[in-house]
């Protein structure tokens, strides 16, 4: 009686291996965005949540264990006391200025050149790719051979030319800042050349062309439509270099070490040296949290500049 | 008619100076690495080549490079694979699934923002995490950090190629009788093949090319990297040209074989954050 009612019967519950697969099925959007939370939440909110702890406290490793002291904004008025702070930071600002200034100037020439370059962009964009991915140590080291002051390429190629007096350039207080904006071209120039060829091809060419039939110059299509149509282009570009720019040290470690003196003591290498070199775990974390501050101020900046150029 | 213009002429002939002032430093470094001491004090132009400084090099009885090579080569694939399916599960889940704007919003502006700290700042908790964790001094630690630098790029730029795929490729699998699972990994992540491949390279070279990290989470040579190896070998050694030149050259091949097979792949992760995908 039964079997001839069976297919009326509601059907056999699944199986517990068909209802977890089923449970995984319907859940599948948090089980795979999992791991990025908890690497988030390991890594990131709770060394977020370590750093504010350190900056408000004397650290100190004593015989393997680390001893916390809470001594409230001792930090602050160690750091308004601190000499070398405004000199980081003087130092740091001009470094930005000057790198964000000549690299965009240089890569929006290279990159309207390469753009009307039918022959050879690929060799141009190829080369111009290669100091983005060396090791920024490999960059140092390699432009500590070239500034060398006996057997570097360039005082040798000073020399051939009839020059004498080279200088030492980044063992001279007026010279090490110089020489480590020219590396820092090297490095970053390329970066802005990609953001704005990217933003120049996609423009639409037929404004160009309408205005080039108008009888418009090369140069009046440049400075009014070109330029104006990438402008969003250049913001975004200016603002993400200025905030990677903030970022640099190995470079200049390895050049000069901050010095001579003071003349290259940017802010990242002197949170360093606090943290490294003194073991001031405490005021390093404070210098490092006032330092995520401003650029955090930057970002913010940046989205809204950015959103109102869109 | 076209008419004869010079400006092509001085278009490429600027070009090309910029391509020589790139290019000088690396074949300098390149010649400094083959030359003898003799031939660099000279500066002569032409000398024989030697292998001398890349042997003394790796030679373990002088130099500890060949185990900071090892400790590269192991932080480098570790973080590319780890960073590879976190990024790409993160990413299939955040492109694929009706997220509200604010989680998604609120992951994915975490990520950015990581990208934009400057590294000094994780110094001081990755050091206690490290030590509390028993990990100071090894690649684990290393590790550790690069996992945190990594993952912007490479979940931005799988965002990126998961947003390209239809949803109906998904859900034709799943007609057929495809679980999630079986769909992504059977039908998604063989297209997305490209993405994970820049996602990795990237994620290998960037690892690979870190110092800061290295630098401080490790004291020896039990846990250290190249580039650690090269600026202690520099500030130490400032006369040893040849050594310095090699050590830098060597740590400069994995970037060069990229470029040259990997570019087409590489430029969107690199400009993370300005060029809409």
């Amino acid at each position: 009686m039964q079997s001839s009612l069976d297919s009326s019967l509601p059907p056999k519950p699944p199986s517990l291996v068909a209802r977890f697969g089923n449970f995984v099925d319907r859940t599948f959007q948090y089980w795979t965005v999992a791991p990025l939370v908890i690497v988030l939440l390991l890594l990131v909110a709770y060394p977020t949540l370590q750093l504010l702890r350190m900056s408000v406290s004397e650290v100190d490793i004593v015989k393997g264990e680390v001893v916390w002291e809470v001594v409230g904004l001792k930090h602050l008025e160690t750091a308004l006391q601190d000499q070398l702070v405004p000199i980081a930071l003087q130092n740091t600002l001009v470094f930005v200025v000057a790198v964000v200034v000549i690299e965009t100037f240089l890569a929006l020439v290279i990159s309207i050149l390469v753009s009307r370059s039918k022959h050879l962009d690929g060799l141009y964009r190829t080369v111009l790719l290669i100091p983005l991915l060396v090791p920024p140590i490999a960059i140092g080291t390699m432009w500590r051979l070239m500034y060398d002051y006996n057997y570097g390429f360039i005082n040798q190629a000073l020399k051939l030319i009839g020059i004498v007096a080279v200088p030492t350039w980044t063992a001279n207080p007026q010279l090490a800042m110089p020489s480590v904006v020219l590396v820092d071209l090297w490095h970053w120039t390329s970066f802005m050349f990609l953001i704005i060829l990217a933003g120049l091809e996609s423009m639409p060419q037929e404004v160009n062309e309408a205005a080039r039939v108008d009888g418009a110059s090369e140069f009046q299509v440049l400075r009014f439509i070109t330029l104006p149509l990438l402008r969003p282009t250049l913001i975004t570009a200016i603002m993400l270099r200025t905030i990677f720019a903030f970022k640099v040290f190995d470079e200049i470690f390895l050049l000069t070490g901050g010095g001579p003196g003071t003349a290259t003591e940017v802010i990242s290498l002197y949170i360093y040296e606090v943290f490294s070199g003194q073991f001031r775990l405490g005021y390093a974390s404070f210098l490092a949290l006032g330092l995520s501050v401003i650029i955090s101020v930057f970002v913010i900046f940046y989205r809204r500049l950015g959103r109102r150029a869109a | 008619m076209k008419k004869f213009s010079i400006e092509p002429f001085f278009r490429h002939g600027f070009l090309m100076l910029v391509v020589a002032f790139t290019l000088i430093p690396i074949f300098f470094t390149l010649a400094t690495s083959l030359k003898l001491f003799r031939d660099i004090i000279s500066g002569s132009l032409w000398f024989t080549p030697t292998l001398v400084n890349y042997q003394r090099l790796f030679d373990p009885a002088q130099s500890n490079f060949l185990r900071l090579t090892a400790n590269s080569l192991v932080i480098a694939a570790g973080t590319m694979a780890i960073v590879l399916v976190i990024a790409s599960l993160a990413a299939y889940s955040l492109s694929r699934f009706p997220w509200r704007p604010l989680w998604s919003g609120l992951l994915l502006g975490t990520i950015l923002f990581i990208h934009m700290l400057p590294p000094v700042t994780f110094l001081g908790p990755f050091y206690l995490i490290a030590r509390s964790l028993n990990i100071y001094d090894t690649v684990l630690a290393v590790m550790m950090g690069q996992i945190v630098l990594n993952l912007p790029t490479a979940t931005w730029i799988l965002l990126d190629f998961f947003a390209d795929i239809p949803k109906e490729l998904e859900e034709a699998a799943m007609v057929d009788g495809a679980n999630r699972f079986q769909s992504l990994t059977q039908v998604l992540i063989p297209i997305i093949q490209p993405g994970i491949a820049a996602a990795g390279a990237l994620a290998f070279i960037f690892s690979w090319r870190d110092f800061l990290f290295a630098l401080t989470l490790t004291s020896t040579p039990r846990g250290m990297t190249i580039p650690v190896g090269i600026a202690g070998f520099v500030t130490e050694y400032s006369i040893r040209y040849g050594e310095m030149a090699a050590g830098a050259f060597f740590a400069m091949i994995p970037a060069l074989l990229m470029v040259a097979f990997a570019q087409r792949y590489i430029i969107k992760g690199l400009t993370l954050g300005a060029l809409k995908g």
